[in-house]
């Protein structure tokens, strides 16, 4: 044994590691760097909230007032299933190699870290789809001055979406398909986000004020920043001990 | 220093068989403890269970004497976990996936700290290629370069030696040895014979 050896302290224990900064950010540029080198899935939710919208025109009818009607639900409804599809491998390629594994046995928050996960997810999902879906709206007649109202509403919902998505992913990751699982898990929380976004839309396109719906939203985003961390966190826990 | 990690009548249970039960163990300051079993023994499960991982287990778990679930923060902060997967992202380089795990620790480190690391395990010269297209035995030496970046007292190894050749399999050998003589403990499992050289103690599963 080792043991009596008096050697140089060189092996000394560590306290309390601080740089809970350090590791936010380090996660958040990883994660970035790791979808923008995939990316063929980073274009998959943008191609999919196109071609569901390329195609209602030439489903239901050409005319721009039954398209300006359903306009705002359709861009709502086809950026929450985009967002949706591209969650399921949001912690999945992390649990396969095994960093989940030790983003758990790091010493920082796993709240902290998940939401830095989260983070780069809406970033390169939910802002984009944000971003594309006046031109989407365009195609579908949406009617003029209810654009900008889109945008931000998109902005904020989709915040909300990708925390609230994070933690079915985060409960369906150990699961070898947790796909369907998932949607069926998540899709209840969307529909409060679902109803005041295109509520947003429709207030603003009629010409009504636009401000208790994006506040609603606003809260919807403040509690689930505050929550959904937390949640995921413990989701995760939950899946790698089972 | 006193490092310490305890288990008392520990027991786990895995699909109505118990993999262990009234396991009794200690590993100090200065110790290698070696886990022996044939497949499907309990020996990851045990690693895990030691690690803090999982919580679904009967017995009792103490760092320097203090219960797992009150120290669980300081616990971490010693451990060196390497489990079945290395936990190598295949499209970032090793390099990348390094700097990560030290920004997990909260320390941002530097490149030639990392390039030093990764000399050491002898992957001079594939810095920046990703980490996808390295060999398997070449990923796990990713992983075990964070030995050397990472300094930690508690390591806990699930079959490290995995996929190494022979040169690599006698510095990592070194390599726990020289942890254990500075002071630090190792908890390995291996079906590799360890040279006897160094002082290793031995607890059989199964």
């Amino acid at each position: 044994m080792t043991q009596g050896q008096k050697a140089t302290p060189a092996i000394a224990e560590t306290a309390r590691p601080g740089g809970l900064w350090i590791a936010f950010t380090a996660t958040l540029k990883r994660d970035m760097t790791l979808m923008f080198r995939r990316r063929g899935e980073l274009i998959n939710p943008l191609v999919f909230f196109a071609l569901v919208i390329t195609l209602f025109p030439i489903g239901i009818s050409p005319e721009r007032e039954v398209l300006a009607l359903i306009a705002p639900g359709l861009l709502w409804v086809a950026a929450l299933l985009a967002a949706l599809l591209s969650l399921d491998s949001l912690f999945r390629t992390d649990y396969d190699d095994g960093s989940l594994e030790q983003m758990l046995l790091a010493p920082q928050p796993l709240a902290a870290l998940g939401l830095a996960k989260v983070v780069a997810h809406w970033l390169l999902t939910g802002l984009p789809l944000a971003l594309v879906a006046p031109l989407l709206g365009v195609m579908l007649a949406l009617p003029a001055g209810s654009y900008g109202v889109l945008v931000l509403a998109l902005l904020l919902g989709s915040a909300s979406l990708s925390l609230m998505g994070a933690i079915g992913a985060a409960l369906t990751v150990g699961i070898a398909r947790g796909g369907v699982l998932l949607s069926l898990l998540i899709l209840p929380l969307y529909i409060p986000v679902l109803i005041f976004g295109v509520g947003a839309v429709q207030a603003a396109i009629i010409g009504e004020g636009v401000a208790a719906h994006l506040a609603m939203l606003g809260a919807l985003l403040a509690a689930s920043l505050l929550l959904a961390p937390w949640a995921i966190a413990a989701s995760l826990r939950i899946s790698i001990n089972g | 220093m006193s490092l310490c990690l305890e288990a008392r009548q520990l027991a786990c249970e895995r699909e109505g068989r118990w993999l262990f039960e009234g396991l009794d163990l200690v590993v100090r300051s200065g110790e290698i403890l070696r886990v022996e079993g044939p497949n499907g023994s309990g020996k990851t499960t045990l690693l895990k269970l030691l690690a803090g991982q999982l919580s679904d287990y009967h017995g009792e778990l103490f760092w320097k004497g203090v219960p797992f679930g009150k120290v669980r923060e300081q616990f971490v902060a010693n451990l060196l976990y390497l489990g079945h997967s290395p936990g190598i992202k295949a499209g970032l380089s090793p390099l990348e996936n390094l700097a990560w795990y030290q920004a997990l620790c909260g320390e941002r480190g530097s490149e030639a700290q990392r390039l030093s690391a990764l000399e050491q395990v002898g992957l001079e010269g594939f810095e920046d290629v990703p980490a996808g297209q390295l060999s398997a035995g070449q990923q796990r030496r990713v992983a075990l370069a964070r030995l050397t970046l990472t300094r930690r007292a508690l390591w806990v190894l699930d079959e490290p030696f995995t996929a190494i050749d022979r040169q690599g399999v006698a510095a990592l050998e070194a390599q726990l040895a020289a942890h254990a003589a500075a002071g630090g403990s190792v908890v390995v499992t291996t079906h590799h014979a360890l040279s006897a050289s160094s002082a290793v103690r031995c607890i059989q599963l199964g």
